[in-house]
């Protein structure tokens, strides 16, 4: 029995070490490229993706409510950046503009300008409340109801964001720029740091997140092991148990909405950021379920298994479709560009993974009893009322 | 909170309760009738008469027509092994596509005949449903058998997985953008006008081919072997099983009737809206699947009824609010009515909608 716990603890030093030897490997990775490289781009977005993926691994991963509207809180995200952080109110103070700790040619310029981690702050708080008020109409539904919901929820913000330059407030201001981006966003400007200019080099922007994927796996991990990360895993695996338990439902439910939007707002910020634009176009549907494929390639409810999942499908994204995959097509005089289908091969991805692996590449030894064994699937006649 | 006032007051009932009894009977049906109530009011205010309401009723009827077809295939679905078809809506459109295709081979231009046209369409009709139920089992066997046993889930995410392979393929097919084929019945020429409100061509033809259809397909349910099979499936397929029905080849049958009918949507569709686009089918699946769940999903009335409702919202809302927001209008109406009333209008409580 102590050996076996020795064991399971040697294990666990075993990850820890990985785990640092990885981060550390991260930290100067920047060092073996360029810093303009297409390679950093790619890196960049692939971190920023995997906390989006983090995010959503939340609710669906460890709740088990699957959520295909997770574009909504990257809309959220990244608007909040567009509304706070660039000279989309113009008009505001006397066209002199509003400045709280923003950069020095950011302070010159009018419109709402506040420093980045008060607009990450900002942007975790709405899509905080985001979440709730799209979990509050599914607490009483179960799987592909609550799908369709957040479905729904994720269609309506699109549709806002994209004809939001035509819903005008009292004081001339419209919603969002529609399919014309609020542009430019102010570059991220930490304190006691140089301003991060992407023009210029992509490090900082790389390092800023990766920064913010290690905090989001510490917060992740330390979630999991959480009272509430056990409640969640329980109403996943048998929601009435779970309730005749004691775990209360509403709360449990809304908090993992909570956590997962909040997440997914932060990525969003960052990225509205990033891409110095905030367009409605980037909100589209196939973006849920490009997150949606990375959870699920990687392993549903394992923290590292979504970690892998983002990165692959972030690199099949913005690599391999685009530069291997189209280089074949035209060897090969296909006559079609690959890119054009990239939702079809993540679609193909997700049928593929689910029917020969459903547990994912690293799976998580609860979640992988659970699709391959069956448990929990039993018919579910009583009803939990929420 | 309800047993314990049952509890203590057995007999009288508190009028809260009953307040709460109606609401919950004709909440729905108000909720649906409110707006259209409000229009005809308004117009009659403002001294328009009744034609103008009852032209959107006529459009949307006959636009409701098509929903009414893809809902019917996503309840049969839904009610026999509790699954959402995401694929569903897809695979209309590859019909409407397959429907195009055939118009160019069997030489179908707007200089045809009325025998060649008819004949012609109906060779399409034929093959578009016989495409798009082939797709629907090909679709079932690949992504849904396989997980019969796993946790609900798993089939859900691969059918939204489906979703994307056929959205693409009809992008590889035709392209990415939307384009124009040719309106081979003059859908929008007046076929009769009776009081002001007008019956265009495409009404006729979307509430010609629906109507016999729906008939035809309920009676085979009701009657037939296979149709008794399909509802002892649907109730209990433990049991079913037992009785020797064969309930693989009972669920494979379930999505080739869904797919028979999106085959004959989406000829109608292609005449009726003479514009397809590969995208269009993820929109008219959400639209079908609203118009299931407000009939009550499980109910090939309900499912019917649902669709002729949505497609009087929608052109109600086309009209008096704006095209672009239709979609976000009947976005909301999915969601009041699986928030408030998930069962719909004529379904029973489901196992997973409370």
């Amino acid at each position: 029995m102590t050996a076996r716990l020795d064991e399971l603890r040697r294990w666990r030093y075993f990850n820890l070490v990985l785990a640092v030897v990885l981060l550390g490997l991260a930290v100067l990775l920047p060092y073996a490229f360029d810093p303009r490289a297409s390679f950093m781009n790619n890196a960049v977005l692939a971190l920023a993706y995997v906390v989006m993926a983090l995010g959503l691994n939340i609710v669906v991963g460890f709740a088990g409510l699957l959520d295909l509207g997770y574009v909504a809180f990257y809309a959220f995200g990244a608007y909040s950046m567009g509304w706070f952080a660039s000279d989309f109110f113009n008009r505001v103070n006397g066209e002199e503009g509003f400045h709280l700790g923003a950069g020095t040619f950011a302070s010159s310029l009018p419109g709402i300008h506040l420093n980045f981690l008060l607009v990450v702050v900002i942007a975790v708080i709405i899509c905080a409340v985001v979440g709730i008020v799209i979990g509050l109409p599914t607490l009483r539904l179960r799987g592909d109801y609550i799908a369709i919901v957040t479905l729904a929820f994720g269609e309506i913000i699109r549709v806002f964001a994209f004809f939001g330059d035509e819903v005008t407030f009292a004081s001339g201001y419209t919603l969002t720029n529609g399919r014309d981006s609020i542009s430019p966003v102010d570059q991220i400007d930490l304190p006691l740091l140089n301003e991060f200019d992407s023009a210029f080099s992509l490090r900082p922007y790389y390092w800023f997140c990766l920064a913010m994927v290690a905090f989001v796996l510490f917060v992740n991990f330390r979630l999991r092991d959480s009272r509430l990360g056990r409640a969640w895993v329980a109403i996943r695996e048998d929601e009435v148990a779970a309730a005749s338990m004691g775990v209360p439902l509403v709360r449990t439910k809304l908090l993992a909405y909570a956590t997962g939007g909040a997440l997914g707002g932060m990525a969003g910020a960052f990225l509205g950021s990033y891409y110095n634009a905030v367009n409605a176009n980037q909100f589209q549907f196939g973006f849920s379920i490009f997150i949606l494929a990375m959870i699920i390639l990687g392993g549903l409810g394992s923290i590292w298994g979504v970690v892998l999942g983002a990165i692959m499908v972030s690199y099949i994204n913005t690599y391999l479709i685009p530069d291997v995959f189209n280089r074949w097509a035209q060897d090969l005089n296909l006559g079609f560009d690959p890119t054009q289908v990239t939702f079809g091969i993540f679609g193909f991805l997700i049928v593929l993974v689910m029917i020969l692996r459903p547990e994912g590449l690293l799976p998580e030894r609860r979640r992988k009893l659970e699709l391959t064994e069956g448990v929990g699937t039993g018919e579910d006649i009583y009803e939990a009322r929420a | 909170m309800e047993a314990a006032s049952v509890a203590s007051k057995p007999v009288a009932r508190r009028p809260a309760d009953v307040a709460r009894d109606l609401l919950s009977r004709f909440g729905l049906i108000a909720f649906l009738l409110a707006w259209p109530v409000g229009i005809v009011v308004q117009d009659l205010s403002r001294g328009e008469g009744l034609a103008p309401i009852a032209n959107l009723l006529v459009l949307g009827i006959s636009n409701g027509a098509i929903w009414a077809l893809i809902a019917v295939g996503y309840t049969l679905v839904y009610g026999i092994i509790e699954l959402i078809n995401f694929a569903h809506g897809d695979n209309f459109m590859l019909g409407t596509f397959t429907a195009f295709a055939l118009f160019g081979t069997l030489g179908l231009t707007l200089a045809t005949g009325p025998l060649g046209l008819v004949f012609g369409l109906l060779v399409c009709l034929l093959a578009s449903m016989v495409v798009c139920a082939l797709n629907n089992v090909m679709i079932e066997r690949v992504a849904y058998r396989p997980l019969r046993n796993a946790p609900k889930l798993a089939p859900l995410i691969t059918a939204v997985g489906f979703s994307f392979i056929l959205q693409n393929v009809g992008v590889l097919w035709f392209g990415s953008s939307q384009f124009s084929i040719p309106d081979l019945i003059e859908s929008r020429n007046v076929l009769f006008e009776v009081a002001g409100v007008t019956v265009t061509n495409s009404d006729a033809l979307a509430i010609g081919v629906t109507v016999p259809l729906v008939i035809l397909l309920t009676q085979f349910i009701t009657r037939s072997r296979i149709g008794k099979a399909m509802r002892a499936t649907a109730q209990d397929p433990e049991a079913a099983r037992l009785m020797g029905i064969n309930v693989d080849t009972t669920i494979s049958f379930t999505f080739l009737l869904g797919g028979l009918m999106a085959g004959a949507a989406a000829l109608i569709y292609a005449l009726y809206q003479t514009t397809l686009w590969y995208f269009a089918g993820f929109q008219a699946g959400l639209i079908a699947f609203t118009a299931a769940v407000m009939g009550g999903i499980g109910n090939l009335q309900g499912a019917v009824l649902g669709g002729l409702i949505i497609g009087v919202i929608q052109n109600i809302s086309d009209d008096r609010l704006a095209a672009k927001w239709t979609p976000a209008v009947v976005f909301g109406y999915l969601i009041v009515i699986m928030v408030f009333r998930p069962q719909g209008l004529l379904g029973e409580e489901t196992r997973e909608a409370g």
